[in-house]
């Protein structure tokens, strides 16, 4: 059994709250006391009707103080997956929630209403997969049963979204037509949909190949913490540990220690305190050096025949997360893995229209949602990849100094 | 390539881990919550895995409610001895003597709602500016919005409002003077990983979690251990039942499960069979009000 991460991308209207409790009730994640609760509240309804959109509802000061929270997880498993969803609200103005819950993600299921087609939040959810990488993309056209199931209509907005997925960089792509309502070809195939062929929709979660979007080629280690115990049988130990974020680490790997750029050789790799072959993303591991040089937290090891770039200015598209808008000039700190450091955003380049893929120069200022690109300096140099190569290596957040809030995400190129 | 492949406990285990380190990394005293339950007991096997061959870097904090199992203080004991961290304990109790608060009466008084004053004191006495803790995103749709790294200010409180996006694996442990974050490495884990986890890891467990004779206050749909902690009127039904504990909390407000699993087999099986959820079936104080663990957590509750 293995772990897909997905983001459903649509607004109440798509059906999209509906969906998700679809997949949830329809794979028995739902327990009985959880929905005599739900039966309480599923008002308007016939005797023993559920609302399948009340599983994701909300809490109490979201309800109160008609505020949304960015990201709700929820949870479910077959015999052949662990699924964790990221429920990001839908409405137009967020799309810091949408980026915040698809920068995790292996997958997003794109909703579609059927009666009305690819429009402008379709536009607006693809480029935003296309921007954070998401690997896997599936179309879900829904409320199939308000046009009769009918084929043509299906065609045609697939037709639509494969027109618009070639601007788009988008690679894997799937459609399925489906009734989140009543269940057509969520779990089951349907008999509504004869002219469909393909998988239904948990089939093709539960069997989508994502073990080839784990890079293996370039390595990466970001060191966290220094393991020295300093005990008696331990007196010289000096352990590196943190994260394999791309690659393969093994003894004997010629290494380089970045920013600093010095020069050693593995001397073992260690998983709970164990000496092993080999680690590999995404595996916590420990690092041990021959020499004895200064490693801290914040450093990358990377491999001398492979290196990640190292450098105090990088252009980044960033999308702005604060009330408080960016303006160019504005010093903050960004954190990309261990390393925390002062930087300053010398220009926005251009604003991205996410409707329209449309370039906007002369921007003086970016707002809350505004998805741009700027030109970053930083205090010192940090170490990364584009994102658009290598994602693990290539995203970072910037943090407001005084309010310490995070205020950006960054897709650094 | 299926050399490279990680079945999904180790790749939760890899996420909590990487999420350990950070808080080692980033705080200059952090504390893990520790109370003998099996979420808590989960953090420990973690953090000691992310450690080694270090000892954990910060010690165990146990809010004593007074209402414990003993057969979980007896575990608590165990694991510090076993470990070699380090334990600090606070009584709940204390801080009622201290600050003169009320403590809730009724038939399921419970010291729940007390535990975030002492709590509090705890973090102010010793300056933790982390705070490890094992609630799950899965258990309750307050924490399902709840972040990993989740800020709170100078009362404890959570405000939804003021939560920072968490984006790819990056947190964001920067806080200003007071301020203190609560961190929750397991969040992505389910009732079911933890068990099949324990048993991966053969950790043990305190002896209640299995199948043992206990003598019980029928109520309603609630089996309630016989404590000095709970009040026993006239024409209540005490029953001697084989029970089990699906959560270890206090005595007071934990239902036992009717069981006859007496190992983690057992256990799983058992879970992967009921269709009550683990906090409707056993947690006495969340079936007040809907919004009970909410407003918990804003009053400084992790």
């Amino acid at each position: 059994m293995d772990l897909l991460r997905f983001i459903t991308a649509g607004s109440v209207d798509d059906g999209k709250s509906t969906l998700i409790g679809r997949l949830l009730y329809d794979t028995d994640s739902i327990k009985v006391d959880q929905l005599e609760t739900i039966l309480k509240q599923s008002k308007n309804k016939s005797e023993g009707e559920i609302d399948l959109a009340l599983f994701t509802d909300g809490l109490r000061a979201e309800r109160e103080q008609g505020i949304t929270i960015d990201v709700a997880y929820k949870y479910f498993n077959t015999e052949k997956r662990k699924f964790i969803i990221a429920d990001a609200p839908g409405h137009t103005q967020y799309t810091r929630n949408m980026v915040t819950g698809a920068s995790n993600s292996d997958l997003i299921i794109i909703l579609v209403d059927a009666r009305q087609g690819v429009i402008e939040q379709t536009r607006r959810h693809s480029i935003i997969a296309s921007l954070l990488a998401i690997p896997h993309v599936v179309v879900t056209v829904n409320k199939m049963d308000m046009v009769h199931y009918s084929e043509a209509v299906y065609n045609d907005i697939v037709l639509d979204y494969m027109k618009m997925a070639e601007q788009l960089n988008i690679k894997d792509v799937t459609f399925i037509p489906i009734s989140a309502l009543n269940g057509d070809n969520i779990v089951k195939p349907s008999a509504n949909t004869p002219w469909y062929e393909g998988e239904t929709l948990l089939n093709l979660l539960e069997t989508i190949d994502i073990a080839n979007d784990i890079n293996l080629t370039d390595p990466r280690f970001a060191v966290q913490y220094v393991i020295r115990p300093q005990s008696d049988d331990l007196h010289d130990y000096r352990g590196y540990a943190g994260k394999v974020v791309s690659g393969v680490y093994k003894k004997g790997d010629l290494v380089t220690v970045l920013p600093e750029g010095i020069d050693s050789e593995i001397e073992a790799v260690e998983i709970n305190g164990e000496e092993v072959d080999i680690a590999f993303a995404p595996q916590s591991a420990v690092i041990r050096l021959k020499h004895d040089i200064d490693v801290n937290r914040g450093n990358v090891i990377a491999t001398q025949a492979n290196m990640p770039r190292v450098s105090q200015e990088v252009e980044a598209m960033l999308c702005w997360m604060d009330n408080k808008p960016l303006t160019p000039g504005n010093k903050y700190l960004i954190q990309v893995h261990g390393k925390t450091v002062r930087c300053v955003v010398k220009e926005i380049n251009y604003k991205l229209d996410v409707n329209t893929l449309v370039k906007h120069d002369n921007i003086q200022q970016a707002g809350l949602n505004d998805i741009v690109n700027v030109t970053i300096k930083t205090a010192t140099p940090i170490v990364f990849d584009s994102y658009e190569s290598l994602r693990a290596n290539g995203g970072a957040i910037l943090i407001d100094e005084t309010a310490f809030t995070t205020v950006a995400g960054c897709m650094l190129q | 390539m299926s050399q490279y492949k990680l079945d999904y406990l180790d790749l939760l285990e890899a996420e909590s881990i990487h999420i350990m380190r950070e808080v080692a990394g980033q705080f200059e005293r952090p504390a893990l919550l520790f109370s003998g339950g099996k979420d808590s007991i989960t953090l420990v096997q973690l953090a000691l895995k992310a450690f080694k061959p270090g000892k954990i870097p910060f010690p165990l904090v146990h809010i004593d409610t007074g209402h414990n199992f003993p057969e979980a203080i007896k575990y608590r004991d165990e694991v510090v001895e076993r470990t070699g961290a380090k334990l600090i304990v606070r009584n709940v109790a204390d801080t009622i003597k201290a600050k003169g608060l009320k403590e809730q009466t009724g038939k399921f008084a419970s010291r729940n709602a007390l535990q975030s004053y002492t709590l509090l004191d705890t973090i102010e006495e010793f300056g933790f500016d982390a705070c490890i803790g094992g609630a799950r995103r899965d258990e309750e749709k307050a924490r399902a919005k709840e972040r990993i790294f989740s800020v709170r200010d100078e009362f404890g409180a959570w405000d939804p409002k003021r939560q920072r996006p968490e984006l790819w694996n990056l947190y964001n442990g920067k806080i200003a003077k007071g301020e203190n974050v609560r961190v929750f490495p397991i969040s992505n884990w389910v009732e079911l990983d933890v068990w099949n986890y324990i048993k991966r890891e053969q950790i043990e467990l305190p002896s209640i979690y299995f199948t043992h004779e206990r003598e019980v206050l029928v109520h309603g749909e609630y089996l309630v251990a016989v404590s000095p902690f709970i009040r026993i009127d006239e024409g209540d039904i005490i029953e001697t039942r084989h029970v089990r504990y699906r959560t270890v909390g206090d005595m007071t407000c934990t239902a036992a499960v009717e069981s006859t699993a007496s190992t983690i087999d057992d256990i799983v099986a058992e879970i992967h069979k009921t269709n009550i959820s683990e906090r409707g079936e056993t947690r006495i104080d969340d079936q007040i009000s809907e919004a009970a663990m909410e407003d918990r957590k804003k009053n400084g509750y992790f």
